[in-house]
Formats: C-alpha cells, structure tokens, sequence
C-alpha cells in the first residue's frame, strides 16, 4: 500500500470538503482495502463516512429509504425489507460472507470493483479500466467469469454486486449529496457502460457521495426472489443471477421485473424478457421464450457462451418457482 | 485513541494503513488470529467487533477506535476453555490448526446470529421469527471460514454440540432444535 492519510467524517459536509481536497470515501473496507494492498488504487487521503447516514426509515410513499452506511447484515435483516422486498434480503444473503456482509455498507456495494482477474493482476496484465488505453488481456484471455451483455472491445469486465440487482429490479433511486447540492438519480444510470472508456465506471460528479438508496413501493415484490448460480454453494461471485418479481393475475403476468448479476458491466435490467412477458401466459413456455428474447443481442466471449443458456433456464425456473408454473 | 482488545485498551497504530490483523499479530503479539490469504478468501483471521464478526485482513485498525475486539485469546477464561474450544478437540474439528481460531471466532457469532433469528441463504422462510438450527443452516453460516484439510465434519459438530441444546453429537442434520444462549 502507498501511503495515505485517515480521518472520519464528521458530518457529510466534512466528507465533502474532505472529497474535494482529493480524499476517498472509505466505507467498510472489504474491496477498498484489498485494491490499495494490490496497488491497483492508490490514494493520498481517506475519509471514512462509516459514521453517517446508517438509519432506515420508511418514506411517505409506503417505500424504504436506506442509508449509504447502513451495512449489508443490517440490510438483509430488516423486517420490513425481508417482508416487501425478499429478493434484496435474498441477494444480500447470497453474497460474500457473514463476516463480510458485518463490514460491507451499502454505499461501498455499489461501488465496489469488478473482480476481473486481469483488472487484478497489476505485475503481468494489460486492463483499460486499471491503465487507460493500455489494452484488455481479457478479450482473448480466460473470460469465463466475463460479461455476455453490454460489454465492448475495451473491457469485458462484469459488476460483481448482488444486492445492486434486486435494487436496479425495483427501481431503486441513489441520493447523492455533491459540491453542486443533492441531487437524486434512478439506479439504473448509475452505472455507465464500459464503452471506449471503462476506467470511468459511474456517472458521479468528482466528490460526490452517496447518501442513502430509496426503494419505492413495490406491492407484488413480496413475491420475489434472487437466484445465484455459482461455482460453489456458498462464498463465490456470481456466474449468473436472477432478481424477478412477478403478479400474475387470471393466469397472465400483469407485471413483472427482472434483472441479472455476472452477465453484464452493470447490474442488468432485463427489459426484453419483461416486456416479453407483460400480459403474457404464466407458463413456462412464455417464461423460456422471454428470458431467450434477453439474450438475443448477447456477445459471448470463447469462454462463457454458456452463460446464455444458464442464465436463460435460471430465469425461467425463478419464474416458475414464483408462479408455481413448472416445466 | 484506543482500541479495546480482549478488555485491554490498546494504542491505534500510527501508520492508518496497518490492518487490524497485523496489528493484533505483529504489535500486540495476539498471535492466535491467523493471516491465511490476506484478502478476505479464507476466514482465517475473523476476530470479534462488540461481538460481530468480521475478518480482521480487509479491516484498517484506524477504523475500529473504541471498539471492543475480540480474539481467540480472549475467548478462553481461567477457569479453562472456552467450550467450543474444548468441543473442537472432542470432535477433531482440526487437522493442522490454522483455520481454527477464525472458525471459533466465527461460530461464537454465528450462534447469536442464529439465535436473533438472522436468516441465512439457505433459509427457506425469510418471514419467520426463528431459524431452525439444521446442518445445512450451520454449514452455510460458515462458509465464509475455509478448512483446507477437510475438517468441516468435525467442526459443524464441535459447534452443534456446543450451541444447539438437547442434541448428542453427533448432530443430526434430520432433527432441527432449538438454539441455546
């Protein structure tokens, strides 16, 4: 690690003042930490936001807003997230480790890294989001863990989160507090896609933080679950995952919501197979014809075109799972 | 500036860069959390934060002022073990040892989230107010300490005997029970 200064922040104005004098957010550690150690980050100053917003408090609307402090345990096992929102709990449970998840804070999920083992390697890999325009040794490297949607010739790398997936299912909205004032932001534009630059991985202002994520109201979401197929059954990142909501109504789907971890630079709104599917038959047909329509523009690199059919039948089966209509 | 560790209040390193793990090891000479993989993968070096556990390698020691840290060694008492210790070495919940001061750090916590109805991954109902203390449950709590001799079997019995009361080792994955304090 390169040397660098600490000091907490006091309240979010001290944070920013702190960010505008070049200093790094610093939440829970569990990726930050690791990055600096690996020298694929260096920073001179940084401030820990630990000690902000970790509250959460139901919104006017029937909807929760969550503080960016808030750890991931303490998400998981909120009440009122478990009962309106399984698929958040279910995600978040699904990720790293308990011991991990005690650190984590929701903030800090977010942003976290991708986990690309060439973005990684700072002695022997060439990575465009780690050295602009240095190359990406994972296009013809070993790309089985790399994204099939939304990736370009400048960087395969896939968003590790679980729980940013349940979140960009539910419309979840960022609160962000900048030199420019606060400002709110859907989720889902969160994230920018790697494009012809993938070392700029958001669309935040220099400096500005992350102050809470609201979930709107979402009744049928209490009938919603997260599905994560990985290498192992527990402690890995996702080869594919599946965030769905589903109401059906007189045996049709009268709405839906769908979105995909470990296929894609960005927590991956499924939007064909939900349009797909509104007003459809709950059958599995519809189900498999639907989550099929989602990866019709897919890319599969030489190592993951099984992604494809994976991450096809995990959809249609969570569906299944949700309606009761199995194959 | 202090930590609190197994009750003793400890300067916090001048150097913010210096891990809690290192801390622990190198200045305060707690040798009993174990550096494994030094990147969050093994679980080795999971010590307590007022009682939570956290993995002690991704955790800057400048961030845990005033906070109470709990290592292996300040698990056991004078009047001997701790009894999970003492059920590790009545079930071979070892082979080379190295993993195992994080796996008892883990399931002392572990037993409380359990018993604070936390759910887990593998549970079936994220509804309910209690969580039934199967294998499967326990196995999935403690996935985040890896044993690289294989000696999960011994240590899910080490901790059922220990924290799941009414229940004789060897743990029967088929008869959830209730947890005990």
């Amino acid at each position: 690690m390169t040397p660098f200064t600490y000091a907490r922040a006091n309240d979010p104005a001290d944070a920013l003042a702190r960010a505008s004098a070049g200093a790094k957010y610093l939440g829970g550690g569990t990726n930050l930490v690791d990055l600096l150690r690996e020298t694929v980050e260096r920073h001179d100053a940084l401030v820990d936001v630990t000690g902000l917003s970790a509250e959460i408090s139901e919104t006017a609307d029937g909807g929760l807003l969550i503080g960016a402090e808030v750890r991931n345990t303490a998400l998981a096992e909120d009440r009122r997230v478990r009962e309106r929102y399984p698929m958040l709990s279910r995600a978040i449970l699904a990720g790293a480790s308990a011991q991990i998840r005690n650190m984590a804070t929701v903030g800090g999920n977010l942003l976290q890294r991708t986990r690309c083992t060439y973005f990684y390697d700072t002695a022997g890999s060439r990575c465009n989001k780690r050295s602009p325009g240095s190359g990406c040794d994972a296009v013809e490297g070993f790309n089985r863990i790399h994204a099939i949607l939304g990736a370009s010739d400048k960087c395969v790398a896939t968003h590790p989160s679980d729980m940013a997936v349940p979140m960009a299912a539910l419309d979840a909205i960022v609160h962000l507090k900048g030199a420019g004032g606060d400002r709110t932001l859907p989720l889902r534009e969160l994230h920018r896609l790697p494009g012809d630059h993938p070392e700029i991985e958001t669309v935040l202002e220099p400096g500005e933080l992350i102050t809470a994520v609201e979930l709107p109201p979402l009744p049928f979401a209490c009938t919603s679950t997260y599905r994560k197929v990985r290498d192992r059954a527990s402690y890995a990142f996702a080869l594919i995952s599946v965030a769905a909501a589903i109401e059906v109504k007189d045996g049709r789907v009268k709405d839906v919501r769908l979105a995909l971890g470990g296929v894609a630079p960005k927590p991956w709104r499924a939007e064909k197979a939900e349009a797909a599917l509104r007003g459809q038959p709950a059958t599995q047909a519809t189900f498999a014809q639907a989550a099929a329509a989602e990866f019709a523009d897919a890319r599969p690199l030489k190592d993951n075109a099984f992604k494809v059919p994976l991450a096809t039948r995990t959809i249609a089966a969570v569906l299944g799972e949700l309606t009761g209509e199995t194959a | 500036m202090a930590l609190i560790v197994n009750g003793a209040q400890v300067a916090v390193p001048a150097d913010p860069r210096t891990s809690l793990l290192d801390h622990l090891r190198e200045e305060l000479h707690l040798t009993g959390t174990k550096k494994g993989c030094n990147q969050g993968a093994c679980g080795a070096c999971t010590v307590l934060v007022d009682g939570e556990r956290i993995i002690s390698c991704l955790a800057l020691a400048v961030q845990y002022d005033g906070r109470e840290i709990t290592t292996v060694e300040g698990l056991a008492n004078a009047d001997g073990l701790h009894p999970l210790q003492q059920a590790f070495i009545e079930h071979d919940g070892f082979q080379c040892g190295y993993c195992t001061p994080g796996q008892i750090c883990s399931a002392v916590a572990m037993a409380s989230e359990l018993k604070r109805g936390l759910p887990s991954h593998v549970t079936g109902d994220l509804a309910a107010d209690s969580v039934p203390a199967t294998r499967e449950e326990l196995a999935e709590r403690m996935s985040g300490n890896l044993c690289r001799c294989g000696a999960h079997n011994g240590i899910l019995d080490a901790i059922a005997t220990t924290f799941v009361l009414d229940e004789p080792a060897p743990y029967r994955a088929d008869r959830p029970v209730e947890v005990a304090a």
